[in-house]
């Protein structure tokens, strides 16, 4: 046959359309971790002294630590004293306005589809823009603050809101809590903080856009958000960084906590730069997010696309503390080359009539591996809770694999724990069907993804879902024979 | 019109088609009968682009093209259509969706503005309507969980949309019962037009009572061994195809 061959691994290459570096001077601090390092990145925030103390203690115990190697994954060892753990772009401190903002960095999130000018800013998303470890700007404030919801970075926060952030930081995700949640713990520079006031319906989407840009640096953000009872809201963060051969390191630390009556859903498009097709370079993505339904009803929606970096190892995860609480993710996952990632959650049921669903979506090409690990552990005192966990991995091509790693721990007889899993591939069947029907080969492929994680998208906001959809589309992208 | 000259098609090293030639024209119903094995499904495959096939020798055209050196997305936008003895499903991707993005393909190939989704729907609710489909099926993921019946229906209902020129039926009478034969019968007939040609592949002559052929082809060993009008295929019905082998061999 003439025809250029279906294969399907030539369908499937990589091309990183946000690669690019902004040349900006920068505060950098020399590689290297120490307590005089924790105490510069703490006095640049002008963080209040029992922050920086809880920063010391994090540190101290993450010394005692050692690196988890339960994952399925591989990579050499990370040189902690060789990264820099604070990064800045030069700019009048605090800048009042965004006039005042240099406008290479307006132009550099203009650049990444993100415009700061609320002008531009699609209606109704108020944004806060995370540039190596200090937020630029945070937009619709003003209005925000008309509803008594405080959106900031978490700098501001510790700064404006110290009550706040004192009864809460560590609450959820405890500084000793893991070796990566230490080590943010110690040394976190910015993220995003919200607080969402009693009975209040945050009037629009928030969401960060996190950028790496500096070399040899690593970001280590936390963020923090809290509904107070009766409150809803809807967060995404997104996330890229420039095309390096070197391999830099994101440690964040992302806790919610939820009262009573009260909903937050939080949505990650994460495309941090994933490395070559050889492996080199790419973002190694060390993420502990967790969300506490402290009282009853409350609920929590973790909904992520996670496409980029080079190691993925993140499980987003709920407490489902309060009676009749309910926990959610929904995750796609797209490994290609020479990517590895294990990720999944973990639903803790402690409540009586606690529900949980977990839809996760896994797709494989090139040389990748990818792990779902999940736990589902219900209490003793968990009377009647649920859970419905339903795992699919789509395999494209022959030289990729996908594991699955589903732990189950139940207390309580009442409970009812349901497990479905399938593995398929992309069958020449199906990819001739699409093409006899008139679609290119690539189209074709791109319309079967799609269809596969068509659950998890529809879990999305509206203007994401459309992002997520050309984010996977890119991730899958390569020539066709 | 669609010229197949001395076609050589091996699979797997294995000649299977071993020199076949076929005229079809436009508006013309052509019936391709023959045995188990006798290399039916190889020949709709092979015009419809699906790997794995070898083309040793001979020469398929269509309107003068040179069909065997198309991909199988460029013989749908001139006109090719398959329908599938075994479709396949497509899990999560409505049947609409997929309809929708293949009738575009096709548009644009054509220079056509595409079509936009009120004028979409409208066509497809038609052409629901003469397939006697539901219009839940539209909405269902492509043939999942569709009964073998369903299945054959939804090809020709893709069919009367995409309005191909050229319709290689494939077994498309397997598997059903009566009355879905009668519906995908039916379904053909009103297809038929002076600018389109059907080529059906049967090992039954149970379908050609519902639809009525131009010419009756018996495969065999590779070739066409005898071609005739409708009475063939009653006659093949009653004798066997094992009368034909002989004087064919």
């Amino acid at each position: 046959m003439s025809a250029p061959q279906t294969d399907i691994e030539q369908l499937v290459g990589q091309r990183y359309r946000h690669g690019f570096v902004t040349e900006i001077e920068s505060d950098t601090v020399p590689p290297g971790l120490s307590e005089d390092v924790i105490r510069f990145i703490s006095a640049k925030k002008g963080e209040p002294e029992w922050l920086l103390e809880w920063r010391l203690k994090a540190y101290r115990h993450w010394l005692t630590m050692r690196e988890p190697n339960w994952a399925k994954l591989g990579y050499p060892p990370i040189d902690y004293q060789g990264i820099s753990y604070y990064s800045a772009p030069k700019q009048p401190s605090g800048p009042k306005s965004l006039d005042e903002v240099d406008p290479k960095l307006l132009e550099t999130y203009a650049k990444l589809g993100i415009p700061l000018h609320e002008r531009a800013r699609l209606a109704g998303v108020a944004v806060d823009a995370v540039f190596d470890s200090v937020s630029v700007t945070t937009t619709f404030k003003d209005k925000l603050a008309e509803a008594g919801v405080i959106f900031c970075s978490f700098a501001e926060a510790a700064r404006e809101h110290p009550e706040l952030v004192r009864k809460y930081l560590g609450s959820v995700v405890p500084a000793r809590d893991n070796f990566f949640a230490a080590l943010n713990s110690a040394v976190f520079t910015d993220g995003s903080f919200v607080y969402i006031p009693e009975g209040v319906r945050c009037p629009m989407e928030l969401s960060t856009y996190f950028r790496i840009n500096q070399a040899k640096t690593g970001q280590f953000e936390r963020t923090l958000i809290i509904a107070e009872a009766g409150s809803h809201v809807s967060y995404l963060e997104g996330c890229t960084a420039p095309q390096r051969d070197e391999n830099q390191l994101h440690a964040a630390v992302v806790e919610l906590v939820a009262l009573r009556n009260a909903e937050i859903k939080y949505s990650t498009v994460q495309n941090w730069y994933p490395g070559d097709e050889e492996g080199r370079g790419g973002i190694y993505n060390f993420v502990t997010k967790r969300g506490d339904c402290r009282e009853a009803n409350a609920k929590i929606s973790w909904t992520q696309v996670e496409a980029g970096s080079a190691i993925t190892w993140k499980y987003p995860s709920c407490i489902l503390r309060g009676d009749n609480s309910v926990g959610e993710f929904y995750s796609v996952a797209v490994t290609n080359n020479r990517q590895q990632a294990d990720t999944g959650t973990k639903m803790i049921h402690i409540g009586r009539n606690t529900k949980s669903t977990i839809v996760s979506k896994g797709i494989s090409a090139g040389r990748a591996q990818q792990a779902y690990r999940g736990l589902v552990k219900v209490f003793p005192t968990a009377e009647n809770a649920r859970n419905y966990t339903q795992c699919d991995s789509l395999l494209l091509g022959a030289t990729c694999g996908a594991h699955t790693f589903p732990y189950m721990e139940v207390k309580n007889p009442s409970a009812i724990v349901e497990h479905e899993a399938t593995t398929s591939r992309i069958s020449d069947d199906q990819l001739f069907y699409c093409r006899q029907r008139g679609l290119k080969a690539e189209d074709a492929v791109n319309l079967i993804v799609n269809g596969f994680c068509k659950q998890v998208f529809r879990e999305l906001p509206m203007e994401f879902a459309v992002e997520a959809q050309n984010l996977l589309n890119v991730s899958l992208e390569g020539a066709v024979g | 019109m669609l010229e197949i000259r001395d076609l050589r098609v091996s699979v797997a090293g294995k000649e299977i088609l071993k020199g076949l030639s076929l005229t079809v024209r436009p508006g013309e119903v052509h019936a391709i009968m023959g045995p188990n094995g006798s290399g039916k499904s190889t020949l709709s495959h092979v015009l419809a682009g699906r790997d794995g096939y070898e083309v040793t020798g001979g020469t398929a055209t269509w309107h003068g093209r040179d069909l065997l050196a198309l991909p199988p997305e460029e013989r749908a936008w001139a006109g090719v259509f398959l329908g599938f003895q075994y479709p396949v499903e497509i899990p999560g991707v409505s049947n609409v969706y997929l309809l929708r993005a293949a009738l575009n393909a096709k548009r644009r190939h054509a220079g056509l503005p595409e079509i936009d989704a009120i004028g979409f729907l409208k066509l497809v609710r038609e052409k629901a309507k003469l397939m006697q489909m539901d219009e839940s099926f539209l909405n269902r993921g492509v043939n999942e969980g569709f009964s073998g019946g369903e299945k054959k229906r939804n090809e020709i209902f893709q069919l009367a949309v995409l309005e191909p020129t050229l319709a290689l039926l494939d077994e498309t009478d397997s598997g059903l019962d009566i009355d879905a034969l009668k519906v995908v019968a039916s379904g053909v007939n009103s297809l038929r037009s002076p600018e389109r040609a059907f080529v059906l592949v049967t090992h039954y002559q149970r379908l050609l009572g519902y639809i009525e052929p131009d010419f009756v082809h018996v495969l065999a060993g590779g070739r066409i061994v005898r071609t005739g009008d409708k009475s063939l295929a009653t006659e093949l019905e009653a004798s066997g195809y094992d009368a034909l082998r002989a004087p064919a061999a």
